[in-house]
């Protein structure tokens, strides 16, 4: 593909709110999670939880779509300057040529779980449950469209924990179709019980924070996250140091809904058609951000497909034992860090991780350390088998 | 500055209320045939293994029809199509059991329940059903998600230059969500799109974005159903391929956006 350019990018995750915060979570290896305490909930598992979002409802003029989720996309869209550089867009490009692409995979069910407290000796919910408003799948993009009054096409990818990584292949191809001149993307995903009772369900939340590809790994740390980028068309002459999209990938399982294909068949054609869309070989990641969640599954099958493409020769990490698992908001939080470890020269190191998986063969990264980051692929793989690798690089 | 995007159409799936395919359906909306209002039937997906059947919800059982519908029209190979679900709800009967479960004493949820839950559950059944591995699609608009998956899938077919496979469908609430979300039943529009002409094309599809307004259905009972289950907001684009006649519509997206339609069929061969 024609590379685009990430002109913006931002996050509010457990580390805190901005790039800044981002940046002393992966030189320092210190995160956010924290015992499981979310809404009363005593679930033997630590989360990455965003700490203030019960106090901070949206703006009366926007209450029609307030939620924790769109709450959560409300302090994305304001960490460094994030809404001042779309306004910027759009001045540049018009309303309507501005595609907004979101991903998340619970939206606002959180309120929903609410409501069923307090239905009625008919068991009606309360009058004021907002379906439209908090619920629904795609009221993140309806929210933050109409915060920004864009008039283009607007959607919500919601494949799950790869939701956030499909919103820039799906806005590549829009704007190389001519449909848009420059794209919103981006994920919001916050926490529920829906999701934290769901993975306790799969024995998939560990007791501990996660230990991301640790021999001894015993599961997920759910964490919530918002986070955004602009994506444009590459100035003529960009800056040195400018976050290039260079490719996307993407593949189905057809496996298991919850487990992926043991050998990560899936995940291995997903980074191949990534490489592929870049024009790139394997030689030329000099780091890949692994999905990494930490279940003894997703990391033994991912291991497995990134041992055999890349040979054990490039440097890789999961950043979820900071973040957690952010679910619908990780491809778009970890295209962050990969922009982030290449505008910094910046190898991220595995939080919490102590001692690799002995049965991987990877150059898996316990610590962070500074090196020349040209190129950097980002991995998510969601529930359904479904996959997406992007590659981004900087200006060749 | 709109950009028009074009496709081919190879193959039709319809599942709605009263219309349960498209060859009753193409009778229906051109005129040649009454409407006759009933529930949706939604076929066993029998290309699941057993226990997944079984276990099928509604909203996996419609995306499966109708999308095996419509390659089965296209006479494609499933395995070879990247598919763009699209669908204003996940499964709602599921929603609201996980509710339930999770506001009673005993929160804890079953492992089905919960990989049920995902807007994307039907697009992995769709994968595991058809053994393909090609990239999938889902995606959620409201009451403009089949145009988001139609632009979706012709853009998808625009740039991989191959078919793409579009399964737009809904499914019900039951109550009590079904009060805020009045969907009555299951429906689907499959479609398969082709970048180029084949012998097996029906019709040349355009697509341009409009400010106009949706096109309403002259037939007031199959207009009640076009707005009353977002996917069938395409039926108007279903009308012109009965017809068969070089005509527009525009279908409910965004406001102020629509999707301005322009469909020229293929002459059938003498």
């Amino acid at each position: 593909m024609t590379p685009l350019h990430l002109s913006h990018y931002t996050q509010v995750s457990c580390v805190g709110d901005g790039l800044a915060a981002l940046r002393r979570a992966l030189r320092s290896g210190t995160g956010g999670l924290a015992p499981c305490r979310f809404d009363g909930t005593a679930l033997p598992t630590w989360i990455g939880e965003v700490a203030g979002l019960d106090r901070a409802p949206l703006p009366a003029a926007f209450a029609d779509y307030d939620c924790r989720n769109n709450r959560l996309a409300l302090r994305g869209l304001q960490a460094d300057g994030f809404d001042a550089a779309v306004n910027d867009a759009i001045a540049r490009h018009g309303p309507r040529r501005i595609g907004l692409i979101l991903g998340t995979s619970t939206s606002g069910i959180l309120e929903t779980e609410i409501a069923f407290r307090h239905r009625d000796a008919d068991g009606a919910l309360p009058a004021g449950f907002n379906y439209r408003g908090a619920h629904t799948t795609s009221s993140l993009a309806a929210f933050v469209r109409a915060w920004f009054g864009l008039e283009g096409p607007a959607v919500v990818v919601s494949t799950a924990c790869s939701s956030s990584a499909k919103v820039f292949a799906a806005a590549a191809r829009m704007i190389h179709a001519g449909l848009i001149d420059a794209a919103v993307v981006g994920g919001v995903d916050s926490l529920c019980l829906t999701t934290l009772h769901g993975f306790a369900s799969l024995e998939l939340t560990a007791p501990e924070p996660c230990r991301p590809y640790d021999a001894a790994r015993q599961g997920i740390s759910v964490g919530e996250a918002a986070a955004f980028a602009l994506l444009e068309r590459p100035p003529a002459t960009p800056d040195a140091d400018a976050v290039l999209l260079l490719g996307c990938g993407e593949s189905s399982d057809a496996y298991h809904m919850s487990s992926p294909h043991p050998e990560g068949l899936g995940a291995r054609m997903a980074m191949e058609a990534a490489l592929a869309d870049a024009g790139l070989t394997p030689a030329a990641v000099d780091y890949i951000n692994l999905h990494g969640t930490a279940t003894l599954n997703n990391d033994a099958a991912e291991g497995r497909a990134v041992g055999a493409l890349f040979d054990n020769r490039v440097p890789c990490s999961s950043t979820k034992g900071l973040t957690g698992h952010t679910l619908g908001a990780a491809g778009a939080l970890e295209a962050v860090v990969c922009a982030v470890a290449l505008g910094d020269g910046l190898l991220p190191g595995s939080a919490n991780t102590r001692q690799l998986d002995p049965s991987l063969r990877l150059d898996y990264l316990l610590a962070s350390r500074d090196a020349p980051v040209k190129c950097a692929m980002n991995n998510s793989f969601g529930f359904g088998g479904s996959n997406c690798s992007l590659v981004f690089g900087k200006r060749a | 500055m709109s950009h028009t995007l074009t496709a081919w159409i190879e193959g039709i799936g319809l599942i709605a209320p009263g219309l349960p395919d498209w060859a009753c359906a193409a009778d229906v909306l051109a005129g040649r045939a009454p409407y006759a209002p009933a529930a949706s039937v939604l076929p066993t997906p029998t290309l699941l293994p057993p226990a997944e059947r079984r276990r099928a919800s509604r909203s996996v059982r419609i995306a499966l029809a109708t999308g095996m519908a419509a390659v089965a029209h296209a006479g494609a190979d499933p395995r070879q199509l990247p598919a763009v679900l699209s669908a204003a709800t996940a499964d709602g009967y599921n929603c609201v059991a996980l509710c339930e479960t999770l506001a009673s004493d005993d929160p804890r949820v079953s492992p089905t329940r919960f990989h049920n839950s995902l807007h994307n559950t039907p697009a992995g059944y769709w994968s595991i059903a058809t053994g393909s591995m090609a990239p999938s699609q889902s995606l959620c608009a409201y009451d403009g998600s089949f145009s988001a998956g139609l632009l979706e899938a012709l853009v998808e077919t625009a740039s991989r230059g191959a078919p793409t496979l579009l399964i737009a469908y809904d499914t019900e609430y039951p109550a009590p969500i079904f009060a805020f979300r009045p969907i009555p039943d299951a429906a689907g529009i499959g479609l398969v799109l082709s970048p180029t002409q084949t012998e097996r094309s029906l019709a040349q599809i355009a697509v341009d974005l409009t400010d106009a307004p949706a096109t309403p259905l002259a037939n007031p009972a199959l207009d009640n159903l076009r707005l009353a289950i977002p996917a069938l907001r395409g039926l108007p684009l279903l009308k012109l391929l009965a017809d068969g006649k070089a005509a527009q519509a525009n279908l409910e997206y965004l406001a102020p956006l629509s999707l301005a339609v322009t469909l020229t069929p293929v002459p059938a061969p003498c």
